[in-house]
C-alpha cells in the first residue's frame, strides 16, 4: 500500500498537469483564431452587404464580450467541437483526425527501424569503441545529422525512384481499411510507399539514439557492478545485454521524451517530400490557404499528443525505475 | 573581455585545440572559404540572381558544364527560371550563413546574460531561468519555429512575409533556442564563482557586475564558443527547413533552403542539379561547422576523447 501511494500520487499530479497544459494550449488557440480569423468574410463571400455581414456577426456571437466567446470555444473543445474548416467545410477535429493514421505509421515505421538499428549498433559502438567499424559508424552519423532531413528524402527519391525506379517517390498508394484505420502495412503497395519517407524520417533520429545508446552503455560499463560479473565469470553478451544495457535504458528513455517535439517536425519535413497524406501535410495545406480553424485545431492536437507522449514518457521510467522519476516529482 | 592579466586572449582549450589537431585547421580554412564565398557573393557571382529582368527563359535548366549539353556560361547549370545556379548558390549562402550568424547573436545575447544571472545569484533568479530554459527544450526549437512562422504567413500574407523574412527568421531562430547558451553559461558560473580568484577580485573591491563581466566570462568562454559552433549549425539548418516548407525565404531572394524547394520538382524531370547543387553546399557547411564543434568539444573534455570520439547529442 505504501508503496502504490506515492505512485498514485505522482500518476493524479501529472494528469493534473497535463490538464492545466491543454488548458493553456486551448487559450492560445483561442487567441490565435479570434485575432487572425474573420469566420463572417469566409461565410458569406466578398458580395455580402456591410448589414448581412452585421447581423450574420450578432448571430455567431462574434459580438459578445471574450469571456463568453472563449467559456463558448472551450464549451466546444470539451464536446470534440473545435470549428469549422474553410477548406473542407467540415469539423476541422475530424478532418485531422482523417490523417492520424498516416502520420502514425510512418513515426512507427521509422521508429522500429530506428530501434531495430540503433540497439545493436550503440551496443557495438560502446563494447568496441576503438574499431574501426565503431568509427565508421560515429562518422556516419555525424553525416546523417549534417544532412537535413528533407535533403535525405530528395537523395533518396532521386536515387531510388528516379533513377533505378524501384520504389514510388510520393503518396501512400494502397491501403487496407482495418475497422475505419487506413493502414499501409497489409498491402505490398502501401509498404512500398512507406519504405523511402519512414528511411528518411529515421536516418535522422538513428545518430541520435545511436550515440545516446553508445555514451549511456559507455557509463554503465565502467562501473564496478559489471566488474563483479565479470569477475565472477558471467558471459560477455549476457553482461552487455543483461546487465548494461538494462540500466543504461533510463538515461537513453528520458532523452528520447525529449525529442518528441523534434520528430513532429520531422514527420512534417519528411511528410512535405514524399506528399505523405499525414496531418503535418495538411497543416502546410491549411497555411497555405489561410485556413486558420484548422491551424489553431492542429495545434490543439499536437499539442494534445505532446502532452500524452511526455507523460507516457514519464510513466515509463517510472515503471523502469521507481525511485529516481518519485524523487523528482517531489 | 580583456585585461587584468587573468583573462587570456582566446581560451585556452580552443587554442590547443587548434594547434593539436591539423583536422582543425583544415575546417577553420573550409569555414573561411565558404565564408568569403558569401560576403563577397555579388563581387564573385557572374550574374545577379535577384534581378529577374536578365534572365532568359531559353536558357532554363541548363545541365552543369561537365555534363553534355552544359557550357561555361553557366558553369552550374541553370534553374527552370533560367537563373544561373552558381550565382543562385552564392547568393543563397550568403543569406543562409546571415541568417544562421544573426541568429546566434540574438541566442547570445539572450542565453548568456540570464544564464549567468542565474548562476551568480542562485535563489529564485535560477529557479525561474532553469525552468524556462527546460520547458522550452522539451518543446522542439524547430516544431516552435515552423508554428511561428505559420502564423506570420497568416497573420502578413505570403507576400509580406517574403519581404521581411529575413529578420522574422533571425528573431525566430534566435528565440527558440537560447536555453543551450543559458545553461552552459550557468553550468560555467556555478563551477567558477566560489574558485580563489574570483574571492580574490570580491575581497580587493570588485563589484559583482566586475566579477562577472571581466573575471568569469573570460573564463567560461571556451564552451560557449562551442555551444555556438552548434547553435549556426543548427540554425542555418532551420532556416534551410523553413525555407523548403515554404516558410522563410522566399524564391525571389533564394536561400539555400528555397533553392532546394524550388528545384525539387525538377527532379523527375532529370534535372537533378538545380536541387542537389545547393543541397551539397548546404551539407558541406553543415558539416563543416558540426565537425568544428565536435572538435573543439574533444579538445575542451580530454575524457570523451579517451572514450573514442565525441558525443553530440
Amino acid at each position: 500500500m505504501d508503496a502504490i501511494r506515492p505512485a498514485a500520487t505522482f500518476l493524479f499530479q501529472r494528469l493534473f498537469q497535463m490538464l492545466l497544459v491543454m488548458l493553456a494550449i486551448l487559450t492560445i488557440a483561442f487567441a490565435i483564431r479570434s485575432s487572425l480569423g474573420d469566420p463572417v468574410r469566409e461565410l458569406t463571400g466578398p458580395v455580402a452587404s456591410e448589414s448581412e455581414r452585421a447581423t450574420l456577426r450578432d448571430e455567431l456571437g462574434l459580438n459578445d464580450p471574450w469571456p463568453v466567446q472563449f467559456g463558448r470555444y472551450l464549451e466546444g473543445a470539451a464536446r470534440g467541437d473545435l470549428g469549422t474548416s474553410y477548406i473542407y467545410k467540415r469539423s476541422t477535429l475530424a478532418v485531422i483526425l482523417d490523417k492520424f493514421p498516416a502520420s502514425f505509421e510512418l513515426v512507427l515505421a521509422a521508429f522500429l527501424i530506428v530501434v531495430l538499428l540503433s540497439i545493436p549498433g550503440g551496443i557495438y559502438c560502446a563494447v568496441r569503441p576503438r574499431s574501426l567499424g565503431a568509427k565508421l559508424v560515429l562518422g556516419v552519423s555525424v553525416l546523417g545529422v549534417s544532412i537535413p532531413v528533407f535533403l535525405t528524402g530528395i537523395l533518396l527519391i532521386s536515387l531510388f525512384s528516379v533513377l533505378l525506379g524501384w520504389l514510388p517517390a510520393f503518396g501512400r498508394g494502397e491501403t487496407v481499411s482495418v475497422f475505419g484505420w487506413e493502414s499501409s502495412f497489409l498491402s505490398l503497395d502501401g509498404l512500398e510507399h512507406l519504405l523511402l519517407p519512414a528511411v528518411t524520417l529515421s536516418s535522422i533520429m538513428l545518430p541520435l539514439f545511436i550515440r545516446l545508446i553508445r555514451s549511456a552503455m559507455l557509463d554503465e560499463l565502467g562501473r564496478d557492478y559489471v566488474r563483479t560479473a565479470r569477475a565472477k565469470g558471467v558471459s560477455r553478451l549476457h553482461i552487455w545485454i543483461g546487465h548494461a544495457l538494462r540500466n543504461a535504458w533510463l538515461p537513453v528513455i528520458a532523452q528520447a521524451g525529449l525529442q518528441f517535439g523534434n520528430l513532429l517536425a520531422f514527420t512534417l519535413l519528411t511528410e512535405t517530400v514524399f506528399q505523405w497524406p499525414g496531418m503535418g501535410f495538411l497543416f502546410l495545406e491549411a497555411v497555405a490557404r489561410a485556413d486558420i480553424p484548422l491551424i489553431t485545431t492542429y495545434l490543439v492536437v499536437v499539442g494534445g499528443i505532446f502532452v500524452i507522449a511526455n507523460t507516457i514518457a514519464d510513466l515509463v521510467s517510472l515503471a523502469l525505475d521507481p525511485r529516481v522519476s518519485l524523487e523528482a516529482a517531489r | 573581455m580583456t585585461g587584468e592579466g587573468n583573462a587570456p586572449p582566446a581560451p585556452a582549450p580552443v587554442r590547443s585545440a587548434v594547434r593539436g589537431h591539423p583536422g582543425v585547421i583544415a575546417l577553420l580554412i573550409l569555414l573561411a572559404l565558404f565564408a568569403a564565398a558569401g560576403l563577397f557573393a555579388p563581387l564573385i557571382a557572374p550574374q545577379n540572381p535577384y534581378d529577374l529582368a536578365s534572365l532568359d527563359i531559353l536558357d532554363s535548366e541548363l545541365p552543369p558544364v561537365w555534363l553534355v549539353g552544359g557550357s561555361w556560361t553557366y558553369p552550374l547549370g541553370t534553374d527552370a527560371q533560367g537563373r544561373d545556379l552558381l550565382s543562385a548558390v552564392l547568393y543563397g549562402l550568403r543569406i543562409s550563413m546571415l541568417v544562421g550568424i544573426l541568429a546566434v547573436v540574438i541566442q547570445a545575447a539572450i542565453g548568456i546574460p540570464l544564464g549567468m544571472l542565474a548562476g551568480y545569484l542562485g535563489g529564485r533568479a535560477d529557479t525561474i531561468v532553469t525552468r524556462f530554459a527546460d520547458i522550452q527544450l522539451s518543446l522542439s526549437t524547430l516544431m516552435l519555429a515552423i508554428v511561428a512562422l505559420a502564423l506570420f504567413r497568416t497573420w502578413l500574407g505570403a507576400e509580406s512575409l517574403g519581404a521581411n523574412a529575413v529578420p522574422i527568421l533571425v528573431v525566430v531562430i534566435g528565440l527558440a533556442e537560447w536555453p543551450f547558451f543559458a545553461r552552459t553559461a550557468r553550468a560555467g558560473v556555478l563551477s567558477e564563482k566560489a574558485k580563489d580568484y574570483v574571492r580574490a577580485a570580491r575581497a580587493l573591491g570588485a563589484t559583482d557586475g566586475e566579477i562577472v563581466r571581466r573575471h568569469i566570462l573570460p573564463n567560461i568562454l571556451s564552451p560557449l564558443i562551442i555551444v555556438a559552433a552548434i547553435g549556426i549549425a543548427n540554425a542555418i539548418m532551420a532556416e534551410a527547413a523553413l525555407s523548403f516548407l515554404g516558410l522563410g525565404m522566399p524564391p525571389t531572394r533564394p536561400s539555400l533552403g528555397t533553392l532546394i524547394r524550388s528545384g525539387y520538382d525538377l527532379i523527375f524531370a532529370g534535372a537533378w542539379w538545380v536541387t542537389l547543387i545547393p543541397g551539397a553546399v548546404l551539407v558541406a557547411l553543415l558539416l563543416t561547422v558540426n565537425l568544428l564543434g565536435d572538435s573543439l568539444r574533444d579538445a575542451l573534455d580530454p575524457r570523451l576523447k579517451s572514450r573514442g570520439g565525441s558525443v553530440t547529442a
